[in-house]
C-alpha cells in the first residue's frame, strides 16, 4: 500500500523557466547531483568493510533538494543541518576528502575525529554546524542570522531540518522567535515523511507542514524535493527575503529517501512501508527526471552524464585512497579543544 | 513592600568600611559590570525575559536598554530551549551573548542546548569554533515558591566537560568575575544569589577581572577550613567570626568559582588545617561538596586528621513553606555547630 505517494507533476511545464537559465548552470546542478549520488553509494558499497567506524545517514533520493537549495547560497552564507548530513555538506562546498577523512576517524577529518559522519563542518564553504539531537541546529541556525542581522551584514543562514524535526518544541520556539525578530534565515524541511521507521502518521495529525509553519508568522510554501529547480527556486526566493530584511522562510520540500534511515541499503522489507511505496519514488529518481527533462530539451545527452559518472567515480576514488591512507589521532588529541582559550 | 521583598531588605550582613572605598550593591556592581562590558565590547548582547522591564532583573539591567539600544539589550519569549540554541548560534558567529533567568530552575528547560550543544561545539568541530557565552541566573530561596523555584542545580551541571560555573559571593567579585565570564571564549554559568542581591560591599571602580578558576581566602585559621562559594560561604564567614570569639579559628576559602575548582588553594589550606567543611548552597549529593570531598579522600587523604563534613541540601526538594524552610536550609548556627563539632574532634 502506498501510503505517501508522490504527488508533483515532475517537470511539467518548467520548459520555458529552463531556456531562461544559463546552459552551465543546467548542468553543474546534475553534474552535482551525481557527484552525491556517486560518493553515497561508494560510501554504501564499502561500508560493510567497516573502515568507517561512524554511523551514516544516506541522502541517496534526496539529492535535489541538497543540490537545489544550496544552488541559492553563496559559499559565504552559512548552512547548519541535523543528523542527515552528506548531502548539506557536499552542496555546500564541503572538502570531499576532509569529509572521507572524518568518516575514517582518521585526525585529518574535518572534525578531527570528533565528529563523525553526523558532524561534518568546513567553514571555509560556509558548512557551519550540525547537530545530532533532532531540531538541535534549528535555534543555533537562527542564532547565527541573529548575529549576521545584529552586524549588520547581508549573509543569510539556513538550516536542513526532518519531518521529525517539526514535532520538537524548539522548531515552534525557533519559528517564532525567527519570526519575530525578521531574521535573514531559511527553514528547509524536507519531508521524507518518516522518522527512522515510524511514518508521519503515527506523529502528527493530517497537516501540511508548510501552514503549519506559516501560523508562527513565516513565509512559508511547498515545492517538490525531487525538482531541482523547483527547490532552486523556492530557495532564490527565500535568500531575497531574507537578504531584503523580509524575514525568514520555510520551505517543505516533499522527497523521499531510497535508502533505510541509518546505515548502507534499503530495510522497506521490515514493513514499515511498503516496497511499492518507494518504488514509486523511485520512478521520479531526482537526477533521472532531471537529466531527461535535459536531454529533451536538448541540455544534456548521454555522453554528457557518463562523463560525469566518471569525473566524480574518479575523485571519490582518490579521495577514499587518501583517507586510507592518513593517520589516525593520537592518545594526547583526545584531551584537546575542551575549553578555548 | 512584599514580604519577600521584606525579608530580603531585613538580611544583615557586616558593613563594609567606607574608608577601604567606593561603596556599591551587589547588584548595582552587577549593572556596573554590564555597562562597561557593553560599552567596551559592540558584539556583547544581554537578553532574558524582562531584562528591559521595570524590575530590571533585580536592578542588574536598569538602564542598559535607555543607554545601549533594544537591539543589545532585549526581552526574549518565553522559550528557553530556543533562546538557548540562539545565544550558542550568536556566540559560534561573532557576539557575546548573556543570556539572563530569574531563576535557575527555567534553564533545565535548555539542558538540551546548554549541555549537548553549546558545552561541545569546540571539542565537536576540533577547535574551529568557540561558543563565548553567559547564562545567568539568581538563585531563590525563602520566597515560599518552593520546589520549583529555589533549585540550585550547580550540582547537576558540575560534571558536564567544557562548562565554567561562577558563584559570587561579594558586590566586587560579581563584577569582576561577570567581566571575566563575558571576556571568556566558552560557556559561562554565573550563579547569582538572590539574597546577596541587596548586600553592600567596597567596589572598585573601572573596568577590572577577577580570574576563573581562582579561589581567594577571606579568613586565615588554622583549626579548621570551610570551603565553598556564593551565599553559603557568606553563611560560613558569619559562623567563623562568631567561632572566634570561642577561640575557634576557621580558615575561610571562598572558591568563587566552582568549576574549574581551585585545588591548589585548598590543599595548601588543609595542610594547615587537617579538617575539611565544604557549604554549598545545593544538595550534598553529587554536588559541589560531593566533589571537593572526593578530592580530599583522592588526593589529600594523608592531610586530614578528620572526617569531611558536607553542609548543604538534604536529599529532599525545596519546600514551599516557611516552617519546613527553616529546617530545610542550613542556617549560621547549624553551620557554626558543624565547624565546632570538627574543629573538637
Ligand atoms: C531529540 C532526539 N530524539 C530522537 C532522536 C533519534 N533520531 C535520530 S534521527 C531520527 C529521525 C529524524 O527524522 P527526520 O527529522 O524526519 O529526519 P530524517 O532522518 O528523515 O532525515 C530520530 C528520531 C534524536 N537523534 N534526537
Amino acid at each position: 500500500m502506498i501510503r505517501y505517494a508522490y504527488q508533483g507533476t515532475g517537470f511539467e511545464g518548467w520548459e520555458e523557466r529552463l531556456q531562461a537559465l544559463p546552459p552551465a548552470l543546467c548542468s553543474a546542478l546534475l553534474r552535482d547531483m551525481i557527484r552525491i549520488r556517486v560518493i553515497e553509494e561508494e560510501i554504501e558499497r564499502r561500508y560493510h568493510q567497516d573502515q568507517m567506524k561512524t554511523p551514516i545517514h544516506l541522502v541517496i533520493g534526496q539529492e535535489a533538494s541538497s543540490v537545489g537549495f544550496c544552488a541559492a547560497l553563496t559559499r559565504e552564507d552559512l548552512l547548519y543541518s541535523g543528523h542527515r548530513t552528506h548531502g548539506a555538506y557536499l552542496a555546500k562546498g564541503g572538502d570531499l576528502r576532509g569529509m572521507l577523512c572524518e568518516m575514517h576517524c582518521r585526525i585529518n577529518g574535518c572534525a578531527g575525529s570528533r565528529g563523525g559522519s553526523m558532524h561534518l563542518i568546513d567553514k571555509r564553504a560556509g558548512m557551519a554546524g550540525t547537530s545530532a539531537i533532532v531540531g538541535g541546529a534549528v535555534p543555533i541556525a537562527a542564532g547565527a542570522a541573529l548575529s549576521l542581522k545584529l552586524r549588520g551584514s547581508d549573509r543569510v543562514a539556513a538550516v536542513f531540518l526532518g519531518d521529525a524535526a517539526t514535532e520538537e518544541g524548539v522548531v515552534s520556539e525557533t519559528l517564532n522567535f525567527a519570526a519575530l525578530k525578521r531574521l535573514p534565515m531559511i527553514f528547509v524541511c524536507e519531508n521524507n515523511f518518516y522518522s527512522v521507521q515510524s511514518p508521519l502518521a503515527t506523529r502528527q495529525p493530517a497537516r501540511d507542514l508548510h501552514r503549519w509553519a506559516a501560523e508562527h508568522g513565516v513565509a512559508s510554501v511547498q515545492v517538490d524535493g525531487t525538482n531541482v529547480l523547483a527547490a532552486r527556486e523556492a530557495a532564490l526566493a527565500a535568500v531575497e527575503r531574507a537578504r531584503s530584511g523580509g524575514g525568514p522562510s520555510f520551505i517543505e520540500a516533499r522527497l523521499y529517501r531510497f535508502r533505510a534511515h541509518g546505515g548502507a541499503g534499503d530495510d522497506s522489507k521490515t514493513g514499515y512501508r511498503d516496497l511499492e511505496e518507494l518504488h514509486q519514488w523511485e520512478t521520479v529518481d531526482p537526477i533521472r527526471t532531471y537529466f531527461d527533462f535535459l536531454s529533451r530539451t536538448q541540455l544534456a545527452d548521454d555522453r554528457q552524464r557518463d562523463a560525469m559518472y566518471q569525473a566524480a567515480m574518479k575523485e571519490v576514488a582518490d579521495a577514499f585512497e587518501f583517507a586510507l591512507a592518513s593517520p589516525n589521532p593520537e592518545q594526547k588529541d583526545l584531551y584537546t579543544h575542551v575549553y578555548s582559550d | 513592600m512584599p514580604w519577600d521583598e521584606g525579608l530580603v531588605n531585613s538580611l544583615v550582613y557586616e558593613g563594609p568600611d567606607p574608608s577601604e572605598g567606593r561603596i556599591l550593591s551587589y547588584a548595582k556592581a552587577i549593572n556596573e559590570a554590564f555597562a562597561i562590558a557593553m560599552e567596551h565590547d559592540p558584539s556583547v548582547i544581554v537578553l532574558g525575559q524582562g531584562v528591559d522591564d521595570p524590575s530590571a532583573m533585580f536592578g542588574t539591567t536598569r538602564g542598559l536598554q535607555a543607554r545601549f539600544g533594544g537591539a543589545r539589550i532585549f526581552d526574549t519569549p518565553v522559550a528557553e530551549e530556543s533562546i538557548m540554541g540562539v545565544c550558542t548560534g550568536a556566540a559560534m558567529n561573532g557576539l557575546r551573548p548573556v543570556y539572563m533567568h530569574n531563576r535557575p530552575d527555567f534553564i533545565l528547560l535548555a539542558f538540551n542546548q546548554l549541555v549537548t550543544h553549546a558545552s561541545k561545539v569546540h571539542f565537536m568541530d576540533n577547535g574551529q569554533t568557540n561558543v563565548p557565552m553567559v547564562v545567568w541566573a539568581a538563585i531563590g530561596r525563602g520566597w515560599g515558591s518552593g520546589a520549583q523555584h529555589s533549585q540550585s542545580i550547580q550540582g547537576l551541571l558540575l560534571g558536564v566537560p567544557g562548562l565554567k560555573i561562577v558563584m559570587p559571593s561579594t558586590p566586587a567579585d560579581a563584577k569582576g568575575l561577570l567581566l571575566s565570564a563575558i571576556a571568556d571564549n566558552n560557556p559561562v554559568l554565573v550563579f547569582e544569589h538572590r539574597w546577596l542581591m541587596k548586600k553592600d560591599g567596597v567596589v572598585p571602580e573601572g573596568h577590572y577581572r577577577i580570574p576563573l578558576g581562582e579561589g581567594v581566602v577571606r579568613r586565615r585559621g588554622t583549626d579548621l577550613t570551610v570551603v565553598g562559594a556564593s551565599h553559603a560561604i557568606e553563611l560560613a564567614s558569619q559562623a567563623a567570626t562568631r567561632l572566634a570569639k570561642e577561640g575557634i579559628e576557621a580558615e575561610v576559602i571562598d572558591l568563587r568559582t566552582v568549576k574549574p575548582i581551585d585545588e591548589a588553594i585548598i590543599e595548601e589550606s588543609l595542610g594547615k588545617t587537617g579538617r575539611l567543611v565544604v557549604v554549598d548552597t545545593g544538595w550534598a549529593m553529587g554536588g559541589v561538596c560531593a566533589e571537593i570531598g572526593c578530592l580530599a579522600a583522592e588526593k589529600w587523604f594523608h592531610l586530614l586528621q578528620a572526617p569531611v563534613r558536607r553542609i548543604a541540601l538534604p536529599d529532599v526538594p525545596s519546600p514551599a513553606g516557611f516552617t519546613l524552610e527553616q529546617f530545610y536550609y542550613p542556617d549560621v548556627e547549624r553551620i557554626q555547630a558543624i565547624m565546632r563539632g570538627l574543629a573538637r574532634q
